[in-house]
C-alpha cells in the first residue's frame, strides 16, 4: 500500500530573482519520482550536497517542493492546514542528538510530541511508558539527558517520536555523530522498530553497512535518483556506484575485487557474514572451483 | 571552572519534599526569601537556619551537594561579610589605618554570612528536589491571571524550560572550546583583569555562534514534533495540590509567626 508520493519534485533554496526571472538557479532537487509502502525500510544513500537530506525535509512539510508534488498518506504537504496531521504521520530524528531534546528530563521530553497533540495526561504516561521500553531506555526515564551518551540520547530522541505513535519516521543521519557502540545500538532499534512494530522507516546515511540493511535502497547524486532497488540489485552495480564516488559495503568491495581478478561469487554479497559463507567453501574446495 | 556549577541540576527522590507540589515548593521558596530578610535577630535567623538544615536532611540529597552549589558563591559571602566588618559602631577592637573592627561590626559580618549562606541552601533544596520542568509548569501556573494582561506565560515557561535544558550542555561546550583554544596557544590564566577578560572573546565567539546553530536546530526539532505553542497543550503530569501540600504550607505560615515573635521578644542584633 502506497503511504509516501513524491511526484516530479524539484526544490532550490534560491528565492526568485526579480529583476533577471531567467537567472539560473541552483536546485537540489531536480525530479524526483519515488513511492514508498506502509511497513517499507527505506534507505536514502548519497554523498553529501546529493539533496537526500532535503528530500527527508520534504516528507514531514518541513520543506515544500519549489514544483511538484509530495503526498503523504493523500495529503499534500504544501497545503498548510494538513501540516500537522501530517507531522502526526510522519516523525522526524535529526543528527544532532543534543539538538533536539527539549526538556532536562528523560520522560518529560519524550512526553512533550504527545503534550503538543493534547492527549490525555494517562495516555500519555501510558506512551512515554512504552516508548521507552520499546528503545530500552525505560530505566533512564528519571535522567537527564546530558549525563547519557550519544547512542541513549539519540534513542531518547526515537522514543518521544514513538510516543507520538507516527506511522513513519524519517531518520536523517541518526548515526552520523555516534561512536560504533551508539550506531549499533541505534541500528537496532531501528530494526526492531520496522520489524516488530511496522513502523515505516526511512533512513537518510551515507554508511554502506546501515543501508545494506533496509529492504530498499535509493541512491541518489545530485539532486535525481540514480538508481534504487533490493540492497543486492542496487550494491552489485559497483562500477555504476563508483563512477559517481559511492562507496559500496567492504564486504562487497572484497567480492567485486576477488571476482575481478577472476574468483566466481555464486551472488552478491553485503555482509561479512555473507561473504565467509561464499569465501570458505571456494578457499577449502579449491580444486573443483578453479 | 564550570564543573562547580550546580545551577539546574535535580536529584530525583522520592522525599517527602520531592512529592510536594511544585507551586507549594516555589511559594515557600520565595516565604522563606522573605522571612530571612525579616528575621532581624541571630535567635530568629538561627531558627530558620535550623528549619532549613533540617529540611535538607528531609531532602535525601546528598549533603556533599549542598557544599558544592555553596563553592560558587563563597567569593561573594566573604567579601559582603569582610566589607561589614569594618562597618560597624561602638568601641573598637583593632585599627588597620583608618578602618576600624568593632564586636558590632563583627557580629554583623558573621549575621550576613549565615543569611547569604541559609538562602542559598534554601533556594538549592528546590531546585535540587524539582525537575526543572515541574518547576517552569509551576511558574506557568502561578502566573497564569497575568495570561488576562496579555503576558506571554506559556511562552515564558518553554524559554525557562530551554534555558535550564541547555545550561549543562553549554558549560560543556565552554569547557571544550576553552581547551581548544588552549591547544591553539591561548594564554587565558595570566595577565590582569583586561587581559583576562579580552582572552575570553576567543572562547565566547563560537560558543555564540554555535548556540544560534543549535537554537535553529531546535526549531526544527520541536516543529517536528507539532509544538504550535501553548494552545490545546496538555501536560503528561498534572499538578493537584493534596493534603500533604497544604500541610507544607501551614508550616510555612507556622515558621513566619516563630520568626516575628522571636524578633519581638529577643534582643535585636541590626
Amino acid at each position: 500500500m502506497e503511504f509516501i508520493k513524491a511526484e516530479d519534485v524539484h526544490f532550490t533554496y534560491d528565492e526568485p530573482n526579480e529583476e533577471h526571472p531567467d537567472a539560473p538557479v541552483h536546485e537540489v532537487l531536480k525530479g524526483i519520482d519515488l513511492s514508498i509502502g506502509r511497513g517499507e525500510f527505506v534507505a536514502l544513500l548519497g554523498h553529501n550536497g546529493s539533496g537526500k537530506s532535503t528530500m527527508a525535509k520534504m516528507f514531514n512539510s518541513m520543506l515544500t517542493p519549489t514544483s511538484g508534488k509530495v503526498l503523504v498518506d493523500g495529503m499534500d504537504t504544501a497545503d498548510e492546514s494538513k501540516t500537522y496531521d501530517i507531522r502526526r504521520q510522519v516523525g522526524m530524528v535529526q543528527q544532532n542528538p543534543d539538538n533536539q531534546l527539549v526538556a532536562s528530563i528523560v520522560e518529560e521530553d519524550v512526553a512533550f510530541g504527545p503534550e503538543n497533540l493534547g492527549i490525555e495526561p494517562k495516555e500519555i504516561r501510558r506512551r512515554v511508558d512504552e516508548a521507552l521500553k520499546a528503545v530500552d531506555m525505560y530505566e533512564y526515564r528519571t535522567h537527564a539527558p546530558y549525563k547519557l551518551s550519544g547512542g541513549q540520547k539519540q534513542r531518547v530522541a526515537i522514543a518521544g517520536i514513538l510516543a507520538m505513535e507516527t506511522a513513519c519516521i524519517v531518520l536523517d543521519e541518526p548515526t552520523a555523530m555516534l561512536d560504533p557502540r551508539g550506531r549499533a545500538e541505534v541500528m537496532d532499534t531501528i530494526r526492531m522498530l520496522n520489524h516488530d512494530k511496522g513502523i515505516t522507516i526511512i533512513l537518510i546515511t551515507h554508511y554502506m553497512d546501515e543501508a545494506v540493511q533496509a529492504g530498499r535502497v535509493i541512491v541518489m547524486d545530485s539532486g535525481r535518483i540514480l538508481t534504487q532497488g533490493t540492497p543486492e540489485e542496487v550494491f552489485s552495480q559497483v562500477d555504476l556506484l563508483k563512477t559517481h564516488k559511492l562507496d559500496v559495503p567492504q564486504a562487497t568491495e572484497l567480492a567485486f575485487r576477488l571476482s575481478n581478478a577472476g574468483c566466481k561469487f555464486p551472488r552478491c554479497v553485503l555482509t561479512i557474514d555473507e561473504c565467509v559463507d561464499a569465501l570458505v567453501p571456494m578457499l577449502s574446495g579449491k580444486g573443483d572451483s578453479a | 571552572m564550570t564543573r562547580d556549577i550546580t545551577l539546574g541540576q535535580y536529584f530525583p527522590g522520592s522525599s517527602p519534599i520531592h512529592r510536594l507540589d511544585p507551586r507549594a515548593k516555589l511559594l515557600l521558596t520565595i516565604a522563606f526569601i522573605v522571612y530571612i530578610f525579616v528575621a532581624n535577630n541571630f535567635w530568629s535567623l538561627g531558627f530558620l537556619t535550623v528549619v532549613t538544615f533540617c529540611l535538607m536532611a528531609v531532602s535525601g540529597v546528598p549533603v556533599k551537594m549542598y557544599f558544592k552549589s555553596m563553592k560558587g558563591i563563597l567569593f561573594i559571602v566573604l567579601f559582603t561579610s569582610v566589607l561589614n566588618l569594618f562597618y560597624g559602631s561602638g568601641p573598637v577592637l583593632v585599627q588597620i589605618g583608618f578602618m576600624q573592627i568593632t564586636a558590632n561590626g563583627i557580629q554583623n559580618a558573621i549575621f550576613i554570612a549565615v543569611r547569604i549562606v541559609s538562602l542559598i541552601l534554601f533556594s538549592s533544596i528546590l531546585t535540587f528536589t524539582t525537575s526543572p520542568t515541574e518547576l517552569t509548569d509551576a511558574m506557568e501556573r502561578l502566573m497564569s491571571p497575568l495570561k488576562s494582561l496579555h503576558v506571554k506565560v506559556h511562552e515564558i515557561a518553554m524559554m525557562m524550560t530551554i534555558a535550564l535544558r541547555f545550561v549543562p550542555t553549554l558549560l560543556e561546550e565552554t569547557d571544550k572550546i576553552m581547551a581548544a583554544q588552549k591547544a591553539r596557544g591561548a594564554d587565558m590564566e595570566s595577565g590582569g583583569l583586561m587581559q583576562r577578560i579580552k582572552s575570553l572573546i576567543p572562547v565566547l565567539i563560537p560558543l555564540f555562534v554555535s548556540s544560534f546553530r543549535r537554537a535553529y536546530e531546535l526549531a526544527m526539532a520541536m516543529e517536528c514534533r507539532c509544538y504550535h505553542g501553548g494552545e490545546g497543550r496538555t501536560k503528561m503530569k498534572v499538578l493537584h495540590m493534596v493534603a500533604l501540600d497544604y500541610i507544607a504550607l501551614l508550616f510555612g505560615a507556622a515558621v513566619l509567626a516563630v520568626v516575628i515573635l522571636l524578633n519581638i521578644f529577643l534582643p535585636t542584633v541590626i
